[in-house]
């Protein structure tokens, strides 16, 4: 470094190595000073004791068993999309299609149990509506994997632009369906023959969702770590020059791997429909699809670590809930302390990653 | 993996520790920002669509904390609540809470209420615009709605009046006048709407004739706007709209046309073309409703509110209504609670050239095939809101004098 020009007050690298335990010290760091400078908001705006709302933001989530149960479903839901959209992002596609990819989904398994309710058995029912939402949630996500894999289209805005395209046809659909006519509303499907719901399982209703998504969780951590097919992924990810050299065919696993991603959304639109909702309405993927997309960078695309990632933005969003009714603040001021703390969790990674120096004293720098 | 546990423990503790001190720290406060309610005061809950920045919800919530503030029961307010799952899981969560009795505003809640219902068997479920409660059969689900076809009778009133105001001035667009109505979905509720605020203009402006148009949402601004610009440049000379934004509002005050507005007053947007709203205040069915849970008496299946119990509300005149208006108005008040005018008067209008005849059926129960089932004229008059409390006027064909410009929605 030339010594005579003055060196900047900040400069910044690359961290090389960084432990684990350091790694996780700057993220509750991070958590910790978001925490307290959200007390300081609350304090000053709402003059709300900010131990209070936490309180209520924890209870928001773990308040009641039922509570609990409601959190466990909308983590699984939410950690399913982040599951499913990982290896596109793994592989550097950037799939914004997941609401669209869950719609598909949910459109299938609608039109199933509105059009099939009384025609066939229950299982067969059910058999058939999961199939047919794998097929619709692997069709919406392969057609912009096609395209990006044939003649190199921008998949970032595909795949957004495949979101309208079935919330329209959802919306149309809605339309066809609705009762009473002209409401706009379909209301639970089959409420009193219950044809197509999946059972309860020990007589909770949200268990068998849970249990799905640890499975596909597991499975997918495998796929990715293990596989041939999920290194495949990572080297495209990586360089699509190097795959290209050793030999991979670059397209067939965009394809492939859309189609993956486009598999799990579709079952978690099944799941929408057929085991928690019972409906189907525009907003139902309830953009989870975009959040999914957040879970899964904030865990670095590992499955295991984005149920940690999840279970954070689907507790604050629960908590941002339960403080709006506690202390009859609109919805919004929850909002904004998520985005304080996400905003927090989410720069931690640029401490993660880089290093900042300040400019040393004379001596110093002379002993360096 | 260890170590991942080991985190994971320790965050867990510290939030813990948090509301440890939280419980302790700010507990008795919470409580006590909830509007001065008595320790073991009766815990009521609403569950709403959106929250106070939607003037559908903003008229629900404001009518249910003056009820509760009255009552001194303890309010419970979810907001934010869609139309799905979560419905029911909050309705749940409020059972937890304690409450006794749980409402709900927007129509699509209704079937996840009845879910909760079943469930809570102990608890009263209220639902306002619902259709379900009367073939339901279940003792502790309800529906309320209100005779609003009054209102906007009463509204289409002024309309009517302002009309003759420009025909004798001769500041109409076109030879007869013509009024332009921005509904939303071709629903019982938006068609009873029309139709009345139609019938009411006609009744002081023989001559009228009304072209609607829909926008497929409750609530979309911008198409709220187009369908209104849509509908002055098809030569209306006085809009109304279903819709609860000020889209069309604001239209009307850009192009210098009379508005008639709904759910609260837009003066304030237009004022020099707003003439008059329309609204249901929710307080009397609130407090006739948590009354019955106080003194343990049953709520009705179906409840709707009247001019009489001061459900169905006129809102402040605007500064360009025509001369008399407030006299006529009077008059006809006075002629819809004795009832010596019906706003649905067979005698008043014709649908395909005619009128509709004794024992004409409408669709009240909902079922999928929608068939008519339920006779509802009877004594010259269609008995609107009466064998259920939400609207069941007919959607088939308008009334004649009312066009509709679209019927995708």
């Amino acid at each position: 470094m030339d010594n005579k020009k003055k060196e900047p007050l900040i400069h910044i690298t690359r961290r090389k190595n960084i432990s684990r335990g350091k790694e996780w010290a700057i993220r509750l760091g991070a958590i910790l000073a978001a925490l307290v400078v959200c007390g300081i908001i609350t304090t000053l705006t709402t003059h709300l004791n900010p131990f209070s709302v936490y309180g209520a933001m924890w209870d928001g989530s773990f308040g009641s068993e039922r509570k609990m149960w409601a959190l466990s479903k909308e983590l699984s839901i939410l950690l399913m999309i982040s599951v499913a959209l990982a290896p596109s992002f793994k592989m550097k596609f950037w799939n914004l299609g997941g609401e669209g990819q869950v719609l598909a989904g949910v459109l299938a398994t609608s039109a199933c149990m509105i059009t099939l309710g009384s025609k066939m058995g229950n299982g067969a029912l059910i058999l058939l509506s999961l199939v047919a939402a794998l097929i619709a949630g692997a069709v919406w996500a392969f057609i912009p994997a096609f395209f990006r894999a044939k003649w190199n289209t921008n998949e970032t805005l595909f795949t957004l632009m495949m979101n309208y395209v079935a919330m329209q046809i959802v919306a149309y659909f809605i339309i066809k369906w609705e009762s009473p006519k002209g409401s706009g509303k379909v209301g639970i499907i089959n409420s009193s023959t219950e044809a197509g719901w999946l059972p309860y399982l020990g007589g909770k209703q949200y268990l068998l969702v849970v249990i799905v998504a640890v499975i596909v969780t597991v499975l997918m951590y495998i796929y990715l770590k293990y596989s041939k097919q999920g290194y495949e992924l990572t080297v495209v990810g990586e360089s699509e020059n190097t795959a290209r050299y050793v030999g991979i065919n670059v397209g067939k696993v965009i394809m492939r791997t859309l189609v993956v991603t486009g598999l799990v959304c579709g079952l978690v639109g099944f799941l929408l429909v057929s085991a928690t909702d019972h409906t189907i309405t525009t907003t139902l993927a309830g953009g989870r699809g975009f959040l999914g997309v957040m879970v899964a960078w904030l865990a670095h695309f590992n499955p295991i670590g984005m149920i940690l990632s999840g279970l954070l933005i689907v507790f604050m969003s629960r908590g941002a809930s339960e403080i709006s009714t506690a202390f009859g603040l609109n919805r919004s001021f929850g909002d904004i302390i998520t985005g304080i703390i996400l905003f927090f969790v989410i720069g931690s990674e640029f401490f993660i990653n880089y290093q900042i120096h300040f400019r040393k004293s004379g001596k110093e720098a002379a002993d360096a | 993996m260890k170590k991942f546990l080991a985190l994971l423990v320790s965050l867990l503790m510290v939030l813990t520790l948090l509301v440890g001190c939280g419980g302790g720290g700010g507990g008795e406060e919470a409580g006590g920002d909830e509007g001065g309610a008595e320790e073991g005061a009766l815990k009521v809950g609403l569950i709403t669509l959106h929250d106070e920045n939607s003037t559908y919800d903003k008229n629900f919530l404001d009518a249910f904390n003056a009820s509760c503030e009255k009552l001194g029961v303890e309010a419970i307010i979810e907001t934010n609540v869609p139309e799905g799952q979560e419905c029911y899981d909050k309705a749940m969560d409020l059972v937890d809470k304690g409450c006794k009795i749980i409402f709900a505003d927007s129509f699509g809640h209704e079937d996840f209420m009845i879910q909760a219902a079943k469930e809570a068997t102990d608890v009263q479920f209220c639902h306002a615009t619902g259709v379900k409660a009367h073939t339901e059969g279940l003792d502790n689900y309800h529906n309320a709605f209100a005779a609003i076809y009054e209102g906007r009778y009463l509204a289409g009133v002024v309309a009517g009046m302002k009309l003759n105001e420009l025909k004798e001035a001769g500041k109409l667009k076109g030879a007869a006048p013509k009024m332009g109505y921005v509904g939303a979905f071709t629903y019982n509720e938006v068609v009873s709407g029309y139709t009345s605020f139609y019938l009411g203009a006609k009744s002081v402006c023989p001559d009228v004739t009304m072209d609607v148009t829909f926008t497929g949402s409750w609530y979309d601004e911008t198409a709220e706007k187009e369908g209104a610009n849509k509908l002055i440049q098809n030569g209306a000379d006085l809009i109304s709209q279903h819709a609860d934004s000020f889209g069309a509002p604001t239209a009307c005050e850009a192009a210098g046309v009379p508005n008639v507005s709904y759910n609260g007053s837009t003066k304030a947007q237009g004022p020099n073309t707003y003439l008059v709203s329309s609204r249901i205040n929710w307080s009397p069915y609130y407090e006739y409703a948590i009354g019955q849970v106080q003194s343990g008496g049953a709520i009705d299946a179906d409840w709707t509110g009247t001019l009489e119990t001061g459900s169905v509300e006129l809102l402040e005149l605007g500064d360009v209504i025509a001369e008399g208006t407030q006299e006529k108005l009077d008059e006809v008040t006075a002629g819809l609670k004795d009832g010596s005018i019906h706003v649905f008067d067979t005698s008043t209008f014709t649908i395909k050239g005619e009128a509709l005849k004794d024992g004409f059926e409408a669709d009240v129960d909902s079922d999928p095939e929608y068939k008519a089932d339920t006779p509802a004229v009877s004594d010259g008059y269609f008995h609107e809101s009466e064998y259920r409390s939400a609207p069941y006027f007919p959607t088939a064909d308008p009334v004649d004098g009312i066009s509709l410009l679209d019927t995708a929605f």
